[in-house]
């Protein structure tokens, strides 16, 4: 790919971008959130067209305009939010569009193939299998196959692992490295340094947009590939003041729910958070983080167990009741629940309390305190917007969770839930918003904070406990536990809970 | 960002004012320009058929109190219309809540032996709650039965116009009428009082009118309807704010469904002071309104000059029944292609044009963002 | 009457009946499985039931009628297609449009066609052979129009193309999930263009089914809601084309019910009998979880790159 070039509106992707594949090697893009490396990669699989800049495959200039000519091209990506449809099978995913299939039962035909390519990759999963019933890993396995059926001769991986176990992990790199010993190229995305380190033979670094460098991966250490992802030198500890424990702030007790299948989302969780303490849980993303988070908050109804904050009980309390608490909640999807889109930054700023003084006196809106509120927030949290008139929409995402940190965090809440808070956010942000969270807990919150970061994890949580399929696997202290113990828990190895 | 010759077009990330006004206009141009067509193939000079409709609605002083009258029904539907739109919820119920109000209103006139002073504000009283009671019942389905909206309330307009049909020919029938299916005459005190020589009856105006600025105070300034615009920009975010949804589509269907119970008194009550056939109770003011809303985008204020608007093409169409000897449905064909070309301008809105000049590399700057 | 002659009125109206809700039902789940939903359906067919009126009392064919009919309902629908596909206009008001567009064309058009019977309707046809079986013969074979026969094997048909072929994977993916269908080189624009065309056709016909055979003359407004019926009997047939034969015949049953009770009842309370059914059993369906089975898209414009 050369002098590829792609804007968007506010922002430029990919500015004058070169980047080249050889035949059997894994080439890692790595860059972090915002490097333009996801837009570079659409392009060469169709789904967007370069501004300006050209494509060449095996030395010939090549146009491709949509996923139809890369699958011709014999081009394969597996996204990092796979497309699939949850409701078809396997064997029904595959042979979607798929040339050369036949008319009637399509699905039926290509089940062998599936079962055969399983077999020679390692990449074993059951064709008559409906999607919604696999795990993570077991949907991303359908992707690849996908694309392998497709005679994908590059494979582009789109943060393959983030939603895979460390084990899974290691599984799938054994399974790339095989691809690689066939014949096929594989690139791969990634923001995670051990990554590149680990499986790839050149890494390519971006940058805002633009190729900062292209080396092998044997030359070359963690540090100066950071720097160079970054820009600048990266702390990569932070510093964090003794734990003072205080009450206990949330009680869960043998806690059960269902998910929106209808199938239990939670089996009997148990844990405790106390004032100035963070508890992190860590585990691969659909084990039912989201499911615990939306019962403490009230927006999912438990089957069994209690919620107790502060002392009080809120199990199946509505959402208003338990936020009035003194309960923040900080949630994983920012744009569809965190912020109205369309209204403005200073709207947004008092969603929960709208109904309460000083926002609301009866009937009516106090605009001016909202006004004012609105200018203390934006000036305490950093939050870069034209106005407060701004429409929310119009925010990046590190200051649309500025807002929200604003908003929830005012008040001095007791409990704090941090779901994800960090994800896809730049360095700047992400730093911030760490600080911020230390800074609660100074103050004598409890903070549970949810996190797919292992690193973040280790790095903020007094204690972390592991969730997998609904369950606390054990608990441990971050000084003393190993990554490896860690992901195995995520895996499904019990431990026991340690003080 | 896309390149079509010398020109660029860039994605805006939120239309500006003029930009809505002007595409606005553009749609009813184009639909006007579809008119003239069939105007013309139907025989009529295009250019005729706008003069004489021109100099009889706007060049006559009844031609003027006629849009006036016209505009009275689609403006209490239509400011109704716009507060259940901002909260997403598809009230197509308009037609069927004004004719509940009519109901009402006939009650109060022919049957409930109310005294005279009082029964003027009785009917509209009541005819506000019928019209609201008429829209609760899909507020409730959507909300406890997740039955779509549109749908249901559509439904609701059937059977209501059903009801009507049999008050008028059963129950209700007035004995004076001489086998019509009318009720009676309503008695004079039950008459709304109107400008003198026209049928604009002005309490009704003034209720529409009230109603559109306490609309945008609701809107804008109170809890409700702040919980309102929530609920209808993120459903999402309104249910992790702990918004409760039935009392936010109870209170947007009470309201919007009494506007336009109100909007049936005044037609029952103003023009024809007695309960007819549905279809001549409301001529289709409940789906105009709809349009009426869409046009306003949100706003109530807006909604008054949109009205006026269509209340224009509805005395139109009366001319165009009565000197053009064209049949009163081309309103209809109106309507929806206004309503077609209003929709299909939309995405242009947020298109920006550029003349690029030729030669100059594509240096990757994007252009200033937003309005 | 004795029972039997009542319970072969019944069966045999409900199926002359329930044939335009059957063809409109069709059409709409294609679409609405392709994730448009088309509101206009209602507009679609009083378009056919005129176009087919106009065309078989000029021509004296009422074949071509219906022909024509599925043409003008397909063109009625591809303005409805440009709109929520490649403008990616709201779906709904699109089709609201379409419907006040269509009634509003049709009774402009209509206007001097009232009230006149056609001269030559379709005829209705009598199976030999199986009309002889007692009971069952008289009340499906006899005086049937082909378009009911017609309109049960297209069910069967549209039922095996949707799960056991590979446009059937392909119309229901790009209706669960068009982001994945297109990144797999499906063209989901020309899917939807097809998917609600196809419905439009059917509508067509449904429309002109009526002003041909059932009632063979027009009147404006003739269709009185159905197509609102057509939509809410969408959602109550799970999208599903063999389910939706028996929710036409269902409401075919309703309809006739609605006039036999007219001696006991008054008029215009039994006509209201079909929209308070419809309302009752999407209320059911919401019961059941019925909506739960929508297609993932169903109602969302798609933009490709637009997460």
């Amino acid at each position: 790919m050369v002098d590829i070039t792609k804007a968007f509106p506010g922002v430029v992707a990919n500015d004058r971008v070169t980047f080249e594949v050889r035949r059997g090697e894994v080439h890692a893009l790595l860059g972090e959130n915002g490097a333009g490396k996801t837009t570079l990669m659409n392009i060469l699989y169709g789904l967007y067209q370069a501004d300006s800049g050209e494509i060449y495959l095996y030395g010939k200039r090549v146009r491709i305009r949509s996923p139809r000519d890369a699958i011709r091209h014999k081009i394969g990506m597996v996204h990092q939010h796979f497309k699939l449809v949850p409701r078809h099978t396997v064997a029904e995913n595959v042979v979607l569009g798929l040339e050369g299939s036949p008319f009637l039962n399509p699905a039926r035909s290509v089940e062998r193939r599936i079962v055969e390519l399983g077999e020679r990759y390692g990449l074993k999963v059951d064709p008559k299998a409906y999607i919604w019933q696999l795990s993570a890993g077991e949907q991303q396995r359908v992707e690849i196959i996908k694309a392998l059926v497709r005679g994908a001769d590059i494979l582009i991986l789109d943060e393959p692992t983030s939603v895979l176990t460390p084990q899974e992990a290691e599984e799938l790199f054994k399974i790339l490295r095989r691809m690689v010993e066939e014949g096929h190229s594989v690139i791969f995305i990634t923001h995670k340094l051990d990554e590149v380190m680990a499986v790839a033979d050149r890494v390519t670094v971006m940058r805002r947009g633009k190729v900062v460098a292209t080396l092998p991966t044997a030359g070359v250490d963690k540090p100066t590939l950071a720097k160079m992802m970054v820009g600048r030198e990266v702390v990569f500890r932070l510093q964090k003041a003794v734990c003072r424990r205080g009450s206990e702030a949330l009680v869960v007790e043998d806690l059960w729910t269902l998910s929106d299948r209808g199938l239990p989302a939670l089996k009997g969780v148990s844990f405790s958070v106390c004032r100035g303490e963070i508890l992190g849980i860590a585990g691969v993303a659909g084990n039912g983080q989201r499911e615990l988070v939306e019962v403490i908050t009230g927006l999912r109804r438990a089957t069994r167990g209690r919620v107790v904050v502060l002392g009080e009980e809120v199990t199946n309390r509505d959402p208003r009741r338990i936020a009035d608490k003194g309960v923040a909640h900080i949630p994983e999807e920012r744009l569809r629940m965190g912020i109205v889109p369309e209204m403005s930054v200073a709207e947004n700023l008092i969603l929960k309390k709208h109904h309460r003084p000083p926002f609301c006196r009866g009937f009516f809106l106090d605009l001016r305190a909202v006004r004012r509120f609105a200018e203390t927030a934006i000036e305490e949290y950093g939050i870069m917007t034209p106005s407060a008139q701004t429409p929310a929409k119009l925010l990046s995402g590190g200051n649309i969770q500025r807002l929200i940190l604003a908003r929830e965090l005012s008040g001095e809440p007791a409990l704090v839930i941090a779901a994800h808070p960090t994800y896809g956010l730049d360095v700047g942000a992400t730093e911030q918003i760490r600080q911020i969270l230390l800074r609660q807990r100074e103050r004598g919150a409890a903070i549970l904070l949810i996190s797919e970061d292992l690193e973040e994890l280790v790095s903020l949580a007094d204690r972390i406990a592991v969730i997998f399929e609904g369950e606390i696997m054990g608990e441990v202290v971050p000084e003393e536990a190993s990554l490896e113990e860690i992901g195995l828990m995520m895996a499904g190895e019990k431990r026991g809970v340690r003080a | 960002m896309k390149r079509v010759g010398p020109f660029v077009f860039e994605r805006r990330l939120a239309p500006t004012r003029t930009a809505i006004l002007g595409y606005s206009l553009l749609a009813i141009l184009a639909a006007l320009a579809i008119m003239s067509v069939i105007f013309w193939a139907y025989g009529v000079s295009p250019i005729k058929a706008y003069s004489v409709i021109g100099r009889t609605t706007l060049g006559t002083r009844f031609g003027l109190m006629e849009i006036l009258r016209r505009t009275i029904p689609l403006l209490l539907c239509g400011v109704g219309l716009v507060i259940a739109f901002r909260a997403k919820f598809w009230n197509i119920g308009a037609e069927g809540q004004l004719l509940a109000g009519a109901v009402a209103a006939t009650w109060v006139a022919l049957f409930s032996g109310i005294p005279a002073p009082w029964k003027i504000p009785a009917m509209f009283v009541l005819g506000f709650a019928a019209g609201a009671l008429w829209g609760i019942i899909p507020a409730l389905l959507k909300v406890k039965l997740q039955v779509n909206d549109v749908i249901s309330t559509l439904m609701m307009n059937y059977i209501m116009i059903y009801i009507v049909d049999w008050l008028i020919h059963g129950p209700w029938k007035g004995p004076t009428m001489r086998g019509f299916a009318y009720t009676d005459i309503f008695p004079k005190d039950a008459w709304l009082p109107t400008l003198p020589l026209s049928r604009v009856h002005w309490p009704t105006l003034v209720i529409g009118v009230a109603a559109a600025i306490l609309a945008v105070l609701i809107l804008n300034r109170t809890r409700l309807g702040y919980e309102i615009r929530v609920v209808g920009e993120s459903e999402g975010a309104a249910r992790y704010a702990g918004i409760n949804f039935l009392r936010v589509s109870l209170a947007v269907m009470i309201l919007s469904g009494g506007l336009a119970g109100l909007a049936g008194v005044g037609e029952v009550a103003g023009i024809h002071h007695r309960l007819l056939s549905p279809t001549q109770v409301s001529m289709g003011y409940g789906y105009t309104a709809i349009i009426v809303a869409w046009l306003a985008r949100g706003s109530p204020g807006v909604a008054i000059v949109t009205s006026l608007f269509f209340g224009l093409i509805f005395a139109a169409g009366d001319v165009i029944k009565t000197v053009l000897r064209m049949p009163f449905q081309v309103t209809g064909v109106l309507n929806g292609l206004i309503l077609f070309f209003l929709i299909g301008v939309e995405p242009l809105m947020h298109w920006r044009v550029r003349l690029f000049p030729k030669g100059e590399r594509w240096t990757g700057k994007a252009g200033s963002s937003g309005s | 009457m004795d029972w039997q002659s009542w319970l072969i009125g019944i069966v045999g109206r409900a199926l002359a009946f329930g044939t335009p809700l059957l063809w409109g039902t069709l059409g709409e789940i294609y679409a609405e499985r392709a994730g448009v939903v088309n509101l206009g359906v209602e507009g679609m067919m009083v378009l056919g039931a005129f176009s087919a009126f106009a065309v078989a009392q000029s021509t004296g064919h009422p074949g071509l009628g219906i022909l024509v009919a599925a043409l003008v309902g397909g063109g009625a629908a591809l303005i409805h297609a440009f709109l929520t596909v490649t403008l990616r206009a709201n779906q709904y008001v699109s089709g609201l449009a379409l419907t006040m567009f269509g009634l509003g064309l049709a009774g402009l058009l209509g206007r001097g066609w009232e009230g006149i019977p056609l001269r030559q309707p379709l005829p209705s046809v009598t199976v030999p052979g199986l009309s002889k079986i007692p009971l069952l013969g008289p009340m499906l074979f006899e005086d049937q129009s082909i378009l009911t026969y017609t309109g049960l094997v297209l069910a069967v048909v549209l039922w095996l193309l949707l799960y056991r072929t590979r446009w059937g994977i392909v119309l229901r993916s790009v209706g669960e999930s068009p982001a994945t269908a297109d990144a797999l080189g499906v063209n989901v624009f020309l899917v939807r263009y097809l998917a609600v065309i196809l419905g439009g056709v059917l509508a067509g016909v449904a429309g002109g089914y009526l002003s041909v055979e059932y009632r063979p003359s027009w009147t404006e407004g003739m269709t009185a809601g159905m197509g609102w019926i057509v939509i809410a009997l969408t959602i109550f047939a799970g999208w599903d084309p063999l389910q939706a034969i028996w929710g036409s015949l269902f409401f075919g049953a309703l309809y006739h019910l609605s006039y036999r009770l007219q001696a006991w009842l008054p008029p215009e309370l039994l006509k209201l009998m079909p929209y308070a059914f419809a309302i009752l059993v999407l209320a059911i369906a919401g019961l059941s979880g019925r909506r739960r089975g929508a297609p993932g898209a169903l109602g969302v414009p798609y933009t490709r790159g637009e997460k």
